[in-house]
């Protein structure tokens, strides 16, 4: 009996050494450790073995089972191992093939840069105020300061519109595509000043949108083109703020390290007016091709909100104060990127679109 | 404008501030200078000297050529070949020896070459007489430059000639410093330096002026001031070289003695002038019956006409201001004079005018007739009328010196609407207050008074300010401020982050969401376009298989377009889209954009029209990047739209409002296009191009899936907030189910009636196939939809589904007549539900 168990083991351990696949693994469970297997028919003998020798033999034959199971196991790891290693060998790609092409959508890239200034300008506590493109001369140019014959509607030619009553009706009432947003701060202040019209509440606001001018369209000069006007109007806003405003908005927008000049300058709508120029992105401040060689880069235009537009938007200039600033997303990006040619903003060739991130 | 430093130190000493600091402080304060223009620069300062010339000959070998013997103050005078025609012994010359370097007169480049020597016509030549061409003064080539006889012979030319011109834009609040005395104004008080003013006294030379010309001003709104002096028996002639050179330098012609004087002090004190021929103006006088020219400032009668001193015939209206007599039209105010009255070389006699003029009348004519002249541009900005007696006497003044004219005695003034002087209270606080930064009181009143502000100090902090009388654009103490803040320095402002109380919040929600609508869009991966938002009425006509062009009245047209493709404002986003579509087709197989932007629509009776806000979507070629894994992906189509409008829907959180019904429309092709509604409100179209609109948009023969949708009716039902259902605790249990019904079935209808009978047993409906052919009968279409059977409670039995199953089955046979053709257990796949015929179509 115990001479059979040897037997049967070694015979076991041959055919487990031979066998190379899952499948012959299990046949070979089978053969000899299934219900019907070898093994098991022998054990199935002990009971015929003089009882004496039972306990001998009965654990011998459970160390050769634990045996044989234990070899099973060792075997089964090997040959799952070598099959998935088999089968990873199968499985391996070129990995320099390109990837599945995703669809991937992009923001215009003005929508891009507005988006910013609108972020910088919230964390100062800035609102977003938006306002019509058709308007009347009214807004665009009278109640800022603008009146009929008034040289700075020179500086900003004008797209009129047909509905434009004709001779014998006010100025004011001609229909026109706004050519800033400063007509917003109109709209802006007269209805924040109608909540308390004694008292208006303080107003701190973003007015973002399309603008029209009458131009030829070249790679320098538009029809049309976004702007982004500010106004803060409150009792004790100063010439300081708007500095101190300008410069966290450019060093936020450039980075930290950007300088920047305010410089005298003229709008009908702002008194005392200026013009802030920072130092050229590309040459830094040595003068370049970008810069006219002078070193600088116009970026906005600013000042304090005139007396005269105060009174029309419904505040006090004797009481409140306010600063006012402009600037145009196209231009930023345009300094921001390298582009010298404007028109690529709304010819929309995916060529250039697909260029920002 | 143009500004020689030579000139400008006449009245300020600049010449010890470097030009660069100059020009930078001068920007600073509001006078950008946008140019350095370094005249003679360049120019060899051995080799390009002062010279003079001691003979001139004929050429022996050539008619048109002579030979000038040139003194240039070093050895042996040289004899040069030139055909110059103005040469002449004894004049000063700019002369340049071999080896200069001159611009090359004779090419168009005009690039730099280096004078050789070498023989003219046998005749060797050492050196140049040179233009004005030759030395880039000017493209003067006609005749040799002449300088000023005191210029030093030997002296090198860019000692004597050389400057250096600042180009200085001057925006409209500064019109007063137009001129050089303006500029020098600025820079006096900006450096603290004294400013000489030119002198304007003269001696009464001549007889009384009384009785010689009468001055009437019959429209004093528009003409504010008119000043006449006559000047006789002048010589006309070449003005002295000096001028003619100051003139250049600033831009300017010079003409003749006269006219240049004119011209000089327009541009040293910021007065246009003009000259008048007054045998001229007597000739007219007698011949419309007079004795005395008589000066009328009248607005111009409808026809009348003039022919400009350019030659060109000015068809005039009431708009215009002008200078007539008795025998009609003299010149157009302030813009351009006449040509019959002009001074020439036989002029003797000179009246001279120095007006005052409405600056709007005066921008309105110069724009209308397109006249930019030097005079329109100053009075077209405001010209104070103090200056007009100024300029006169100034004018006068040198041409009794120049050109040895009688200044007759007096002058005729006539001064009927001087501007009120204009006298503002300004107190330290306010300037304060406004600024952010402290104010000294002397400061304040010194830089007022360096401005010519008349100061009286009040009270510690407190000014009585008068305006100087060549300002005409102070109206109250900001303005004031403006002007002590541009002359400290904006730099010396703090930097301070505002203080002031917060506005209230005043959330935009419409924006908000269209910021999340723009986002989805990006997601679902289509590229944000901006489109022109003119476009012309025939573009959108285009858009209709009907080609019907919509009338002007529709649109909001406008009265001044710059070219004729941009004219009107866009009605739809699909013209934008179609043309972006187009620029991108010739290169892309595969264009997805979408645009969020405004339409604008006439409101009948109303100024301004409605500005709408529309989402619009333009989908073309595969709708997935072909690659090597998937070289033909299908093409977009009708649901590859409808399948982000769907999405967009359900993450607006509308997917129950929002409904598609078939509906035709001029663009889209009949049966691949649907309206959409909002709770049963039509809100946008959604649908396929029309092959032939494709084909009249020069589109390629493949399909073009477009949507517009306008957003504020849809942005404004999204629901401010929503239920989250808890994730079901209990299996579903999933089953398919296939509905045969007939072919006019919408399938919108059969999963209605699902979910309805299911109620909310039936979580979810999912329709996964569509089956047409064989063993359907014809005619018939059969919807195969997997379903999840569940309750939030328990888990389902058999039982239960065969009931919720029996629910569904009659409902959908009661209302479509549909028959079933299988129910399977989800673990079969969902294809096996129909026969896989051969003859079988799929769709979907
Ligand atoms: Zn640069």
């Amino acid at each position: 009996m115990r001479a059979e168990l040897q037997a049967l083991q070694a015979e076991a351990m041959e055919a487990l050494a031979r066998a190379q696949t899952s499948g012959e693994l299990a046949e070979w469970r089978t053969r000899f450790l299934g219900r019907r297997g070898a093994l098991t028919r022998l054990m199935r003998r002990v009971g015929q073995v003089p009882p004496e020798e039972r306990p001998v033999v009965g654990r011998f034959a459970n160390e050769v089972k634990q045996a044989l199971e234990a070899a099973y196991r060792e075997r089964a790891e090997a040959i799952r191992r070598a099959e998935v290693e088999e089968m990873l060998q199968r499985d391996a790609v070129d990995v320099t093939l390109p990837g599945r092409p995703p669809s991937v959508g992009r923001w215009h890239p003005s929508t891009q840069t507005l988006r910013e200034i609108e972020h910088i300008f919230a964390e100062l506590g800035f609102q977003v105020y938006r306002a019509r493109d058709v308007e009347l001369d009214e807004f665009n140019f009278q109640l800022l300061n603008i009146p009929p014959g008034h040289p700075a509607r020179d500086m900003q030619d004008t797209f009129y519109v047909t509905t434009t009553p004709q001779d014998g009706q006010e100025e004011g009432h001609q229909v026109l595509l706004r050519t800033h947003t400063s007509p917003g701060q109109i709209h802006a202040m007269r209805e924040f000043a109608a909540v308390d019209p004694d008292n208006p509440p303080p107003v701190r606001i973003i007015l973002p949108g399309m603008c029209y001018r009458h131009e030829q369209i070249t790679p320098r000069s538009e029809i049309q083109f976004h702007q982004v006007e500010g106004l803060a109007v409150g009792r004790h806003i100063t010439m300081a703020d708007l500095k101190g405003t300008v410069e966290y908005f450019v060093r936020r927008m450039f980075g930290a390290e950007r300088r920047l000049r305010f410089r005298a300058s003229h709008f009908p709508f702002t008194e005392p007016s200026a013009e802030v120029d920072m130092d050229c992105l590309l040459c830094r401040g040595e003068g370049c091709r970008i810069c006219k060689q002078t070193g600088w880069l116009e970026i906005m235009g600013c000042g304090m909100v005139h007396p005269v537009v105060l009174r029309n938007g419904g505040y006090d200039p004797q009481h409140y104060t306010g600063f006012a600033f402009g600037m145009g997303p196209e231009r930023i990006t345009m300094l921001k990127y390298g582009i010298e040619d404007i028109r690529y903003f709304w010819q929309n060739d995916l060529r250039f679109l697909e260029q920002f991130g | 404008m143009r500004v020689p430093l030579s000139w400008l130190n006449e009245f300020v000493t600049v010449e010890d501030i470097p030009v660069d600091t100059l020009a930078e402080r001068l920007t600073l304060a509001g006078l950008e200078v946008k140019a350095v223009e370094r005249v003679g620069d360049w120019w060899d300062m051995e080799r390009i000297r002062v010279g003079q010339v001691l003979r001139v000959e004929r050429h022996p070998n050539a008619d048109r050529l002579l030979l000038a013997t040139v003194d240039y103050g070093g050895g042996e005078p040289l004899t040069v070949v030139t055909g110059a025609p103005n040469v002449r012994p004894g004049m000063k010359v700019a002369f340049a020896l071999a080896g200069a370097t001159l611009i090359n007169g004779y090419s168009e480049a005009r690039e730099r070459m280096v004078l050789e020597p070498r023989a003219i016509r046998g005749i060797p030549s050492q050196g140049m007489v040179l233009s004005e061409r030759e030395l880039g003064l000017s493209d003067e080539h006609e005749g040799i430059l002449e300088l000023e006889p005191e210029a030093p012979v030997g002296a090198p030319l860019r000692e004597w000639l050389g400057d250096t011109v600042l180009e200085i834009d001057i925006l409209p609040n500064i019109a007063r410093c137009m001129n050089m005395v303006g500029v020098a104004r600025e820079v006096a008080a900006l450096y603290r330096r004294p400013l000489h003013y030119p002198s304007t006294a003269w001696e009464r030379t001549g007889e009384p002026i009384d009785g010689r010309v009468e001055v009437e001003i019959q429209d004093p709104k528009r003409c504010h001031r008119f000043v006449a002096a006559l000047i006789t028996d002048v010589q006309v002639g070449p003005s002295p070289a000096w001028m003619q050179r100051r003139l250049r330098l600033a831009g300017m012609r010079p003409i003749n003695n006269i006219v240049d004087i004119t011209n000089y002090v327009m541009l040293e004190l910021g007065e246009p002038l003009h000259a008048f021929d007054y045998e001229k103006l007597v000739e007219r006088a007698r011949r419309s019956g007079h004795e005395v020219p008589r000066i009328i400032m009248r607005q111009a009668r409808d026809g009348e006409r003039l022919i400009t001193l350019d030659g060109v015939e000015r068809h005039l209206t009431p708009d215009d201001i002008l200078v007539t007599d008795t025998a009609g039209v003299l010149s157009i105010a302030g813009i351009m004079g006449g040509a019959e009255t002009e001074v020439d070389e036989t002029t003797r006699h000179i009246l001279l005018e120095a007006a005052a003029w409405d600056f709007i009348s005066i921008r309105r004519t110069s724009r209308r007739l397109g006249i930019f002249s030097e005079a329109a541009a100053r009075f077209s900005r405001g010209v104070h009328p103090a200056l007009a007696l100024e300029g006169n006497r100034r004018a006068a003044r040198l041409m009794h010196e120049l050109a040895g004219g009688t200044i007759a005695d007096g002058v005729v003034d006539n001064y009927p609407a001087p501007p009120p002087t204009v006298t503002v209270e300004f107190n330290l606080d306010f300037g304060e207050h406004l600024l952010g930064m402290s104010l000294d009181p002397d400061e304040v009143a010194d830089i007022l008074e360096r401005l010519e502000f008349h100061v009286e100090r009040r009270g510690p902090r407190h000014f009585t300010v008068t305006q100087p009388d060549h300002r005409l654009d102070i109206a109250g103490p900001a303005d004031i401020v403006e002007e002590i803040v541009r002359v400290v320095g904006l730099d010396t402002l703090p930097s301070t982050l505002m203080a002031d109380e917060l506005p209230p919040m005043r959330p935009d929600r419409l924006r908000e969401l269209e910021a999340r609508v723009r986002d989805f869009m990006v997601g679902a991966g289509l590229q944000e376009i901006i489109s022109y938002a003119l476009t012309t009425p025939e573009a959108e006509g285009r858009l209709r298989l009907d080609g019907h062009v919509l009338p002007d009245e529709a649109y909001v047209r406008l009265l001044n377009p710059t070219s004729a493709d941009r004219r009107v404002m866009r009605r739809t986003l699909l013209v934008s889209l179609v043309e972006a579509l187009r620029r991108n087709v010739h290169h892309r197989d595969r264009v997805m954009l979408f645009e969020i932007g405004r339409v604008y629509l006439p409101k009948p009776g109303e100024l301004l029209p409605h500005e709408e806000l529309r989402l619009g979507v333009a989908l073309t070629g595969p709708v997935r990047h072909p690659s090597w894994l998937e070289p033909e992906p299908p093409d977009a189509d009708f649901f590859a739209v409808k399948g982000i409008l769907e999405a967009l829907c359900r993450h607006l959180h509308l997917e129950e409002r929002v409904c598609l019904v078939p509906a035709e429309h001029p663009a889209l092709q009949p049966g691949r296009s649907a309206a959409v509604e909002l709770d049963g409100r039509r809100v946008g179209i959604v649908g396929e191009m029309h092959p032939l609109v494709r084909e009249a948009n020069d589109l390629p023969a493949k399909r073009v899936a477009l949507l517009e949708l306008t957003l504020s009716p849809v942005l404004a039902a999204v629901p401010e907030t929503y239920r989250v259902e808890p994730v079901p605790r209990y299996p579903a249990v999933i089953q398919d189910l296939a509905v045969v019904v007939p072919e006019a079935t919408p399938a919108a209808d059969v999963e209605r009636i699902i979910r309805k009978a299911g109620g909310n047993a039936v979580g979810y409906v999912h329709l996964f196939d569509v089956y047409r052919g064989e063993p359907l009968p014809a005619g018939h279409k059969s919807l195969a939809y997997r379903l999840h059977y569940q309750a939030p409670d328990r888990t389902l039995t058999d039982e239960d589904v065969v009931h919720i199953r029996e629910r569904i089955v009659d409902a959908l046979r009661q209302s479509v007549g549909g028959t079933i053709r299988g129910a399977v257990k989800a673990s079969e796949r969902p294809r096996a539900v129909h026969p896989t015929a051969t003859s079988g179509t799929y769709v979907g």
